[in-house]
């Protein structure tokens, strides 16, 4: 038991390093990256993004895991691991690529057509294209498959109309991958029929959406009338869904559990520098306790993740048991939050610098957190895919199963 | 990246389940918890004879000097099968204190018979109800002669000697004393586990030794239970994962309203969110083996995490269990008790989780808060590279 890379790990990191330490800047220790949360919509993030990618992609660095017919190296789970682990501690630009590089080109990899393999590819890979995901609407969340935005066949064409929902990056993004209802006569998964729509076209409209923390990280996009082209169908007509659980397997293993915000250091920082009755916080019994179960909790994960490390580094592919990370993660750094902006008492209640202590991150953090808990599959559908795929309990009794999609109950009737 | 145990670990678990799979069914347990014996004899019989209790003391003390994260893997076991055996009293608490705070001499003379399994040892501190740290301990070794009472000694009444903390001329200390020697009344106690014994232990000028230095008792005390701590998690984690089976195979073979009860989602969830829980336990677990094995100091808080983990997802295990099974579960026939029992006992030994929440708070508080930093998919070794 040691924490040691392999002899061929230790090199392939090494191999990366020295590319990186010739081609970027090192971070200062303690210093990390902004996330696209915080540079999302500054001026020339965007260029600065694609200026890097193709820096990698030149190099034979971009899409590392991809096959080498598309451009990548063919490099495993744990080798992608590695080169994460290395990318974040230089300098670089927020990373808006990863929708269509993690989900949507392997897609296309599986179900698309040589035909389109050759056009999106290869610009996907060099970031000269940016991709959105176009799944969940008003209606249809975690029931993916409830989706209502149509399709209508019309000659070579087929025209849309519906509404998409918490789609990132779509006011950038070239091209987006939908999912449409084509056949409303079919059973529930059977008549959704999967396409790449070009995100200029005639007919959408994209607006973003005000979370409850004020801040905007996704959009609603409207169709209305759109036209796309047979030819961007990926998959056969109504055989949409296979090609959509597809792109839902690849978000599981590209979705981390973090989500940024202030961490365990800060909040001890901020239990021993506020003050209870003349005493520091942190002295209280009953803040030592919640200090401790949130440290036990936090490093349980870390270790967790070293205990899935090992497992890819023995050769394994990511499997559900990632869904752990995003299950204990997402509702940890809410609790954290809460407890923190606690701490503070009354004036726990301001929001920002300079009278909220650090900067007002707990009370920011806390209005943030409940969609950790939401996006990329919510707490409650994480426990039904451990209960299901780990645990092999039976599926639930569907009350949609074997009904038409037309006649599937969407609200309560008189 | 290599956190896990190795292949001949593995195959030392196939080994130890196999062998408790025939020898140590759950009938072994109740057989001890519904007789007055205050354990098992054939087991801990067989258990001698394959050397497990020789596992981690070193070859010139008798032992079979492999590590520790060979103890753990066997420990994790004989918690699967509730073993009702004196196995941690004597291995986890009374061999690790020889090691920790013994002289060549004292080792040599009592680590070969503990090895053997021929005789049996414990470690004995609380006085009274809620005592968990140095303080209030009124046993006195004065001129070698050990004077006091302590409380829920656990095999108490069966161990032939005992590491026991005790205010000496300097402060604390850590005083060895024979059992069966003069000066010592045992006072068997009714334990919450029956399939687990306790005394209380009555010392009227006992001979002793001094175990370690004249003032230092507590803080060779801490080694000795942070180490304990780590391998009593592994007995907890193997509890913890047995109960969590049995439960899961239960709720899928009853039925109710037509159908499992493993498939409503008031069940699964509650099934899914005990599975998680046992899953970070065993990763405290496994990095509190790491530091044990390694002679890290990150053990002073990896125990820590270990301990509160493995009580907290075992305690909550045996709950849950009773609850899933219904009514059924709360009779003495089915053995849901066993598990309900063993896991507060074994919660309780070494002192309570909220207790060693404390600690580790105590112990964090000494470092920097940037020590504390969060790196939440980097390794170490790649950390420090």
């Amino acid at each position: 038991m040691d924490f040691d890379d392999t002899p061929e790990e230790a090199a392939f990191r090494a191999e990366v390093r020295a590319w990186l330490e010739a081609n970027a800047e090192r971070l200062a220790p303690g210093e990390s990256n902004e996330g696209i949360a915080e540079t999302r919509g500054r001026p020339g993030t965007i260029q600065r993004a694609k200026a890097w990618q193709a820096k990698k992609a030149d190099a034979g660095w971009a899409c590392i895991t991809w096959p080498k017919e598309y451009g990548g190296r063919g490099a495993t789970a744990i080798q992608s691991v590695i080169w994460n682990q290395e990318e974040s501690r230089y300098r670089t630009p927020s990373n808006i690529f990863g929708i269509g590089q993690g989900m949507l080109g392997p897609t296309i990899m599986v179900h698309g057509t040589d035909e389109q393999k050759r056009r999106y590819l290869r610009p996907m890979l060099r970031g000269e294209e940016i991709w959105c995901q176009l799944f969940s609407e008003p209606g249809a969340g975690s029931d993916l498959a409830g989706l209502r935005t149509s399709a209508v066949r019309d000659g070579d064409h087929w025209v849309v109309n519906g509404q998409k929902i918490w789609t990132t990056g779509a006011q950038y993004c070239d091209w987006g991958m939908i999912v449409t209802r084509t056949d409303p006569d079919a059973l529930k998964h059977k008549g959704i029929t999967y396409f790449i729509v070009d995100m200029k076209a005639p007919g959408i409209e994209i607006r973003p959406i005000k979370q409850i923390n004020g801040t905007s990280g996704f959009n609603e996009v409207f169709f209305t009338d759109v036209r796309v082209p047979d030819t961007n169908r990926v998959g056969g007509i109504n055989e949409g869904w296979s090609g959509a659980i597809t792109t839902l397997m690849n978000e599981r293993a590209s979705i981390g559990g973090g989500g940024g915000g202030p961490d365990f250091s800060a909040l001890v920082r901020l239990a021993k520098e506020t003050d209870w009755n003349g005493r520091p916080a942190f002295e209280d019994p009953s803040v030592r306790q919640r200090l401790a179960r949130f440290y036990i909790r936090s490093k349980g994960l870390q270790y967790t993740t070293y205990r899935t490390l090992t497992a890819l580094s023995r050769g394994t592919t990511p499997g559900p048991e990632g869904s752990i990370g995003k299950l204990v993660g997402a509702p940890l750094r809410q609790e954290m939050a809460g407890f923190a902006v606690d701490l503070q008492g009354s004036a726990g209640a301001v929001l920002d610098a300079p009278a909220a202590p650090q900067e007002g991150a707990w009370q920011h953090s806390y209005l943030a957190s409940p969609g950790l808990r939401l996006a990329g599959g919510t707490d409650e559908i994480l426990r039904n895919i451990i209960a299901e795929r780990i645990l092999h309990l039976p599926p639930d009794v569907r009350a949609d199963k074997g009904v038409r999609f037309r006649d599937i109950p969407t609200g309560p009737r008189e | 990246m290599n956190f896990d145990f190795s292949d001949e670990q593995k195959f030392l678990r196939r080994t130890a389940r196999e062998y408790l799979e025939a020898h140590a069914p759950l009938s072994v347990c109740r057989t001890v918890l519904e007789s007055e014996a205050p354990y098992s004899e054939g087991l801990w019989k067989g258990v001698v004879e394959l050397g497990w209790q020789a596992t981690a003391i070193p070859e010139a003390y008798g032992g079979a000097g492999f590590g520790h994260l060979e103890l753990a893997v066997i420990a994790e076991e004989l918690g699967r099968a509730l073993v009702p055996i004196p196995f941690s009293s004597s291995i986890y608490l009374a061999a690790e204190a020889l090691l920790v705070a013994g002289t060549e001499q004292q080792k040599k003379a009592v680590l070969p018979g503990l090895a053997s399994g021929e005789r049996i040892g414990t470690f004995a501190h609380a006085e009274r109800p809620g005592q968990h740290g140095p303080e209030g301990v009124e046993t006195e070794l004065d001129r070698a002669k050990l004077t006091g009472a302590k409380m829920a000694v656990p095999d108490g009444d069966i161990a032939h000697v005992a590491v026991v903390t005790a205010a000496g001329e300097h402060g604390s200390v850590l005083a060895l004393v024979d059992l069966t020697g003069p000066g010592v009344e045992r006072i068997s106690a009714p334990s919450i586990d029956p399939s687990r014994s306790l005394a209380h232990l009555r010392f009227n000028g006992a001979p002793a030794q001094l175990l370690g230095g004249d003032g230092n008792g507590w803080s060779l005390a801490e080694r000795v239970l942070d180490r304990a701590a780590v391998l009593m998690a592994f007995e907890q984690l193997g509890g913890a994962q047995r109960a969590f089976e049995i439960t899961r195979e239960y709720t899928l073979n009853r039925y109710a309203f037509g159908r499992p009860v493993a498939s409503f989602q008031a069940i699964k969830h509650r099934l899914a969110d005990l599975y998680v829980e046992i899953e970070l336990a065993r990763s405290n677990a496994y990095y509190g083996a790491w530091a044990l094995s390694h002679d890290n100091p990150e053990l002073a808080t990896a125990a820590c995490g270990a301990r509160a983990s493995a009580s907290d997802a075992f305690e909550l295990a045996s709950k849950e269990m009773i609850q899933l099974h219904g009514g059924i579960g709360y009779t003495w026939e089915v053995d849901c008790h066993l598990f309900y029992r063993r896991a507060k006992l074994l919660g309780a030994v070494l002192g309570s989780a909220d207790q060693w929440r404390d600690r580790l708070i105590q112990r964090l508080g000494q470092r920097s808060p940037d020590a504390l930093r969060e790196t939440p998919v980097e390794s170490p070794s790649a950390a420090k590279a």
